[in-house]
């Protein structure tokens, strides 16, 4: 398999502090990795680096051999990256289905002028992108909530309502930022299994940042492990559970 | 029809293009403005000098209006959209002020003691028809991709960023469009008073077109067109009670923002289908309240009847 997403030398400087520090890594095509570490160590910066929501400091990003260093945040959806975020951000205010028609944006490509004055193509199109918006929502199982302001949602139902809204951009990686966040254990077994889903049914790459270990070591197939802004280990569950410094950043040690 | 009434119709009609502009920046997209008397005003001198002073057709000069409005619109924004919220909102003010100094001082247009003589060409009859087409474009744009990426930007920008929406691009589009609006109405009053002056645009009125959008309701194209309506006819209505009106106007707003504090139809639009629903809704409410009525006489059997509360 070949990776999808290489990062190089990622440093990410606020004043003084180094959030993130000369980290490498690599995400695999098709594959679920994971992104761990203690509270603070830069596994949020990372993602909003990835998404050019930051500008770097230094290093690079590449998505599919492309450099997508420092591109627009749109940019970099639009090449086929998109995340959810550790608080949610819906639309809040819209129908579930309008949030996720609203990102459906990218799959029509009618103009000002066809919808000011309601041309053909804008009919057809906006035609196609309702039923991908109901297609998604039935999907996700969320066809019986189209109609409920997202605001309203229960907690894990927004959760979903974000993970969807980000599939209607047709991602290649989609990058999870704590998405089992204030669940009990019922609601991350569910989510794990669809995350599963979702990377066979969509053909796509996920990242996730998680804490809850459970979900990360039965899902992910690849995982880096974070501290301080720097990679601490990187590589599969079983070698990472074993990884006496992995074991002291969570745990925290004595000195040898 | 009286000509008194008609007058106020036309201003309402005229207001209303500006208010139309101005909700879709606002009510659809988030940015507030304090600067669009500054677009009016510009519509309205370009409009005059292609009638006056070129000789133009009336329609010419109301094209002239949108274009050249839309254009300064275009370069404010690229200055100041980069700007978050509140900044942008005060940059808008700084441009409406900045418009009408120009237009005080500048001496071939009359200065700031007016330019008379506008040929009388706006009418109900064209005010009406640019209204309607307003409304229809204005309708189709927020029902489209673009309506309703703007509204994303509204709501949670960052989210729209990563949506792939070019916040910007959206931003600035809102921003153009509802100046060229507010170009239109300018040239519209322009033509209507046959005499321009630089203090006819100034923050007031710009404060007034904002006041009248959040009076109908942010995100409401209905309510737009009402809030316009109403608050053009009241401080005329209220011309009784002389010099308190604009005092009773302010308690109105006041007391509309208390009551309703999304304004008039915050968030709703009246269309066929929402009335019907409305209507639905009440006859369920009056359904499931009946039967709780029969429910409750059922259980105390009638004997004590209502009681008190």
């Amino acid at each position: 398999m070949s990776d999808i997403l290489r990062v190089r030398g990622l440093t990410k400087r606020f004043g003084g502090l180094a959030a993130v520090n000369e980290v490498d890594f690599d995400v695999r095509e098709g594959g679920i990795s994971g992104l761990i570490g203690p509270n603070g160590a830069g596994k949020t910066t990372i993602f909003n680096l990835i998404t050019g929501v930051y500008k770097v400091s230094s290093g690079t990003v590449s998505f599919g051999g492309q450099d997508i260093t420092d591109l627009e945040p749109h940019r970099v959806a639009g090449l086929g990256v998109t995340r959810t975020f550790q608080n949610i951000r819906l639309f809040k205010n819209l129908s579930v289905f309008e949030n996720v028609l609203t990102a459906c944006h990218a799959s029509a490509s009618y103009g000002l002028a066809d919808s000011l004055l309601r041309l053909p193509r804008f009919r057809r199109e906006e035609k196609a992108i309702k039923d991908k918006a109901d297609g998604l929502l039935e999907i996700l199982g969320l066809a019986d909530r189209k109609d409920a302001i997202a605001n309203g949602l229960p907690y894990g139902l927004q959760r979903r309502l974000e993970i969807t809204r980000a599939l209607a951009l047709d991602p290649r990686l989609l990058l999870l930022d704590e998405p089992a966040a204030g669940m009990n254990p019922d609601e991350t077994e569910q989510l794990m299994r669809l995350i599963g889903e979702i990377r066979d049914r969509f053909k796509l790459s996920v990242l996730v940042i998680e804490h809850h270990m459970d979900l990360v070591m039965g899902l992910c197939e690849h995982i880096v492990v974070l501290n301080f802004g720097q990679k601490l280990a990187d590589g599969a569950p079983d070698a990472i559970r074993g990884d006496k410094r992995v074991v002291e950043a969570y745990l925290g040690g004595g000195d040898q | 029809m009286d000509a008194y009434i008609e007058g106020i119709l036309m201003l309402s009609g005229i207001n209303l293009i500006a208010v139309l502009g101005l909700s879709l920046l606002t009510g659809f997209a988030g940015l507030f403005s304090f600067g669009h008397a500054g677009f009016m005003a510009i519509g309205a001198y370009s409009a005059a000098i292609c009638t006056k002073l070129l000789g133009l057709p009336f329609f010419a000069g109301i094209a002239a209006a949108a274009a050249v409005a839309a254009g300064v619109s275009w370069l404010i924004g690229r200055a100041t959209l980069k700007l978050k919220g509140d900044y942008f909102c005060i940059a808008t003010l700084g441009f409406g002020e900045a418009i009408r100094l120009i237009l005080d001082n500048f001496q071939g247009l009359g200065g700031a003691r007016g330019w008379p003589g506008i040929p009388p060409h706006t009418t109900l009859l064209n005010i009406l028809i640019l209204d309607v087409i307003g409304v229809v474009l204005l309708a189709n744009l927020v029902r489209s991709r673009h309506g309703r990426n703007m509204i994303a930007v509204r709501e949670e920008e960052l989210a729209a960023k990563v949506a792939g929406i070019d916040t910007f691009r959206y931003k600035m589009l809102a921003l153009v469009i509802s100046a060229a609006y507010a170009g239109v109405a300018g040239a519209l009053l322009g033509h209507y008073m046959t005499f321009i002056q630089p203090k006819m645009f100034s923050m007031v009125k710009s404060t007034e077109l904002t006041i009248i959008v959040i009076f109908g309701g942010l995100g409401s194209i209905s309510g737009s067109v009402l809030g316009a309506v109403v608050l053009t006819f009241l401080p005329e209505l209220l011309r009784a009670v002389d010099k308190w009106r604009l005092v009773v106007y302010g308690l109105a707003v006041i007391g509309i923002m208390i009551g309703r504090p999304r304004g008039l139809m915050g968030g709703f639009e009246l269309t066929p289908k929402s009335i019907r629903a409305h209507f639905a809704r009440r006859r369920e409410e009056r359904a499931i309240k009946a039967g709780q009525a029969a429910e409750d006489e059922a259980f105390s059997g009638g004997e004590d009847g209502k009681g008190g509360l």
